[in-house]
């Protein structure tokens, strides 16, 4: 199932297929669109991770995701090398349904409920980033609202009030749902989300769930280019930590 | 023979309870020789049933135009048509309508006919890209419980479709939702989807070479679905709810890993055939293939994977289960099938083989059970030529019996009308953009599709007025095809192909009938003035509630191809100052128009003319502006007329839009909602007017300027001394909100 992008490059991505996911050649072509970057489907029944600059964990639904999002897949046998990379600094990403099971994993805090009106949403919205010191945003800059689409039935963002002090104290907020202005209000968010949460990242910085689809922005034809800035942050912070070793 | 099962025992009741009439039942004797068992007796009722054999349909089915040189498989060969489009690439495409099931199951009746024509589609050896949606139900206003079984419907349906089509990774890209009374106890729910192929990955479903093995893939058979195709082949009365049993139940989850396990396996070169089991499940894939493939297929009922314990040979041979394919593996390589389908954790069994005898044989263990020819069952099913009732055209509409309106409170009463409103509501449950191809979406006249694997563009829209097909089935069937192209051109498309479903109520009824002979006449006349073949699509009969037939209702689905990216045209407004232009006739004819019905509650008048001559050249001199990059929007005149085109081609902007329809001697009412034929409003650049109107006038094509996009988002139209003006967010705000205020409450 691997494909491999012709350039011969510095980074190697793994975007992870499990066997429902859904938007993982979504995801390799977004990243190989990059120059420099080489994307690998990586099968969610291997178990070694070893080479990997980054992990993608793509949206989907994983194992059909009738229990909850993202509690079958958690036992995956690549979740045991996706905690060892994590473990080591690592970048992983997780986009919609890889947040789902980043949070069932236990490599974010908090879980994603039904949506507030229970019914699945799909549209373009606003982002407003929160944090750019990190892997994930540190091309984008404070306060920039992005334009990204959601395609989600269980996106509600949920954290006790501890976790919750917790990721604010610690601005683990990367992204909020916000308004076209940038202001993070009640009618701008989609799904019930506490605090308009829309994506957080680890203690550490390197592992970052968000329910906004990046990859599905990423060149004019489909509407938008405000996605590559996520892969982007996430490239040049890969290039710059090799080049460090 | 001599261990079939003879219980129970086959009585004149069981017959009828089979629906098969006497003189079948007559047929059946002569075929076998002998009394059926009761699992042929089945067979035979799920085969020839009007799902399975078209034989109410089929003689009028050959009047479609299916030959071209752009044909690959022809409309009814295999499960879906194949479509060149250059480059060694191939579209395979189709409708399917799941009524009967929708109606008394919405969920999972919408559900599972998405998963129908999903896998009608990798059946073919195509990767599935895109899916469409066109559905009816009665109306949803008001507090009738009519209206809330009407609403419950229509949220079960959508949610069954998003639930499907979103787990399964498909774009729901474009569609159509219509609400009229006709619909009420019987919505409909036809479900499109599009796949991309190589030519030489075209599989077929044909049971070929003696001695291959036959496998079972995909997921267990259990009693859901008992002889579902049958059920589908009567009317729904208030009975049909103790029918639930045969709406089937969908996994998407299972459907996503057999379709990547099936086109892994489809990949290697050791499938000699396949073929989906859809309607009439393990009996129709058997005796289809085998019949395709001049052979026979002996299997044994006790192989096949199943979830329930003690089911019965009859249940197990006409159970729908979803999700489960028959393959025909080249001998040898059994080993490939084992090592692809225990990768994707799916069931699969070896339950018999291909057979030189041309019988279609089930064993249960050492008994036989079902000892029939195959080519019997598939393909040599009755036939009935039904009385066609003569046809009245309709009186013409009297306008002197139509009270004008105000214009200014019709418009807005319109754009809420559940039918033109917006459907936001609705395609915001699909997800419309995974497989990130979606380049134009839903909401506009076609959806646009980028298929990279293949670096094709591709168009697609799904069109059917039924309050004129009602009027004038002939006519309505024409304007059909007419109204798909039209959209197709407004995205900057040519039609490369046409699949359709024919939506009729009981075709015993000659009224019923005719509707069903004069649509397809229609439709072949359309599809052979835009030089398109119909490749295939699906016929329901029997659409009646208790109240009645459905308004006939022949959806036609058309595929476009798009040369250029700079092509992709949508009808969104773009600029301030840009110059409007009618492309084509500011119109006269009312009658049968939603202004009509929304307005006045009358669905009566003859339904607009239409002359294709006309009709392509103004979709040519369009597509020769959009080429020339003139064109910075199109968008077609249909329901509500001009001012609704107008009104929608300003939201999802910040312009509105100042219009002079020049003075016609007509009531405003007519000039603004009239719903005459080719008509297309564009715009372009101010400093592209000249040249567009010299291209026009060259085209022959009548044309006018009617006025500029404006900074002031207020959409003011003027005809005669009349000037109508609204705040565009007024309108905005009624379009979009109509549907979830109505769903809400």
């Amino acid at each position: 199932m691997a494909t491999i992008s012709k350039a011969p490059t510095a980074i190697k991505v793994a975007v992870i297929q499990f066997p429902g996911s859904n938007c993982d050649t979504d995801c390799q072509a977004a990243l190989a669109s990059f120059p420099g970057v080489t994307a690998e489907i990586v099968w969610h029944k291997e178990t070694s991770l070893a080479g990997y600059d980054a992990i993608v964990l793509p949206g989907g639904f994983s194992y059909g995701d009738y229990l909850r999002c993202g509690s079958i897949a958690r036992f995956s046998p690549i979740m045991g090398a996706v905690r060892n990379a994590a473990s080591t600094g690592v970048l992983v990403l997780g986009i919609c349904n890889g947040f789902q099971i980043l949070c069932e994993a236990g490599l974010l805090p908090g879980t994603l409920m039904r949506n507030r009106d229970l019914l699945f949403r799909c549209e373009t919205l606003h982002l407003r980033v929160e944090n750019n010191e990190s892997p994930f945003t540190s091309v984008l800059h404070q306060g920039q609202v992005l334009e990204i689409p959601i395609a989600h039935g269980e996106g509600s963002y949920f954290a006790d009030a501890e976790t919750l002090k917790a990721l604010n104290e610690n601005n683990q907020v990367l992204v909020r749902y916000c308004d076209a202005s940038g202001n993070v209000s009640a009618a701008a968010n989609p799904n019930g989300s506490l605090e308009n949460i829309a994506g957080i990242c680890s203690h550490g910085r390197n592992v970052f769930g968000l329910m906004p689809h990046p990859e599905r922005v990423c060149e004019p034809i489909l509407g938008g280019t405000d996605g590559r800035g996520i892969f982007k942050s996430m490239i040049e912070w890969m290039a710059t930590h090799k080049s460090n070793n | 023979m001599a261990n079939l099962p003879a219980n129970p025992s086959i009585t004149p009741e069981l017959i009828a309870k089979h629906g098969l009439s006497p003189e079948e039942y007559e047929k059946v004797l002569s075929i076998l020789g002998r009394e059926p068992s009761f699992e042929e007796l089945g067979v035979f009722s799920v085969m020839w049933s009007e799902h399975c054999s078209y034989k109410n349909s089929r003689p009028e089915l050959r009047k479609f135009p299916t030959t071209g040189p752009s044909v690959l498989v022809k409309a009814g060969e295999e499960n879906a048509g194949v479509i060149d489009i250059g480059d060694g690439w191939a579209v395979a495409f189709k409708i399917e309508s799941h009524n009967h099931p929708s109606a008394v199951e919405p969920f999972q009746g919408a559900a599972t006919g998405v998963g129908g024509i999903i896998r009608d589609i990798f059946t073919m050896g195509a990767r599935p890209v895109f899916l469409m949606d066109s559905l009816r139900f009665g109306s949803i206003k008001g507090d009738s419980e009519q209206a809330k079984t009407n609403r419950r419907l229509f949220a079960g349906v959508v949610a069954g479709i998003a639930h499907y089509g979103n787990c399964i990774g498909l774009p729901t890209v474009a569609g159509e939702v219509y609400f009229d009374d006709s619909y009420n106890g019987n919505p409909l729910v036809n479900a499109f989807c599009l796949g991309i192929l190589r030519h030489e990955q075209i599989a077929r479903g044909a049971a070929e070479g003696i001695g291959n093995p036959v496998f079972y893939v995909g997921a267990e058979t259990g009693r859901d679905g008992l002889a579902g195709a049958a059920f589908a082949s009567r009317e729904l009365t208030e009975e049909s709810k103790a029918d639930r049993p045969a709406v089937q139940v969908g996994d998407p989850f299972r459907e996503k890993l057999l379709l990547e396990a099936c086109l892994e396996l489809l990949a290697t070169d050791c499938v000699a055939g396949i073929q989906d089991m859809g309607a009439a499940g393990l009996t129709c894939s058997t005796c289809e293939t085998a019949s395709r493939g001049g052979t026979g297929v002996e299997i044994d009922i006790q192989l096949v994977p199943q979830r329930a314990k003690g089911q019965t040979p009859y249940e197990v041979l006409l159970s729908e289960s979803q999700e489960r394919m028959l393959v025909i593996v080249k001998k040898g390589q059994e080993a490939t099938v084992k090592e692809i389908f225990e990768k994707w954790d799916l069931p699969y069994a070896e339950i018999g083989k291909v057979t030189d005898d041309g019988m279609m044989r089930v064993r249960n263990g050492n008994d036989v059970v079902v000892n029939v020819p195959a080519r019997s069952l598939a393909d040599d099913g009755p036939l009935y030529s039904r009385e066609a009732a003569p046809f009245t055209p309709p009186a013409p509409l009297d306008l002197a019996t139509v009270p004008q309106t105000d214009p200014l409170k019709a418009l807005p009463q319109l754009l809420s009308h559940p039918s033109i409103a917006s459907k936001r509501w609705v395609w915001r449950q699909y997800d419309h953009m995974v497989r990130t191809g979606t380049a134009v979406l839903p909401g506009s006249d076609a959806a646009v599709f980028i298929v990279r694997e293949a670096n094709k563009i591709l168009a697609a829209a799904t069109d059917c007025n039924a309050i004129y097909c009602k009027l004038d089935p002939s006519v309505g069937s024409r304007i059909a095809v007419a109204e798909c192209a039209r959209n197709l051109a407004c995205s900057g498309a040519v039609p490369i192909g046409v699949t359709d479903n024919l939506n009729f109520g009981n075709p015993h009824k000659p009224e019923n009938f005719y509707q069903l002979r004069a649509a397809v006449e229609g439709i072949s006349e359309g599809c052979r003035a835009f030089n398109v073949p119909v490749t295939g699509g699906n016929v329901s009969l029997y659409n009646e509630s208790p109240a009645g037939a459905i308004d006939p209702t022949p959806t036609i689905s058309m595929v476009g191809r798009i040369d250029e990216v700079a092509h992709i045209t949508t009808q969104a407004f773009k600029q301030a100052g840009d110059q409007i232009f009618l492309i084509g006739e500011i119109g006269s004819e009312l009658g049968a128009s939603h202004y009509l019905l929304a307005i006045h509650g009358r669905k009566e008048g003859a339904p607009p003319a239409l002359v294709f001559d006309k009709e392509i050249a103004i979709h040519h001199a369009l597509l020769g502006l959009i080429r020339k990059g003139f064109v910075r929007s199109a968008h077609d005149c249909s329901e509500g007329g001009l001012a609704v085109t107008i009104a929608e081609s300003c939201f999802g902007t910040n312009f509105g839009a100042t219009v002079d329809l020049g003075d016609t001697q007509q009531r405003p009412d007519v000039v603004l909602f009239n719903e005459t034929q080719g008509r297309i409003v564009i715009s372009v650049s101010p400093s592209d007017k000249a040249a567009v109107e010299a291209e026009l006038s060259k085209s022959g094509v009548p044309f006018r300027a009617i006025g500029a996009v404006t900074a002031q988002a207020d959409l003011s139209i003027t005809t005669g001394a009349s000037v109508f003006a609204w705040p565009v967010a007024m309108l905005n705000e009624t379009f979009e909100g109509a549907i979830p205020s109505l769903m809400e409450s």
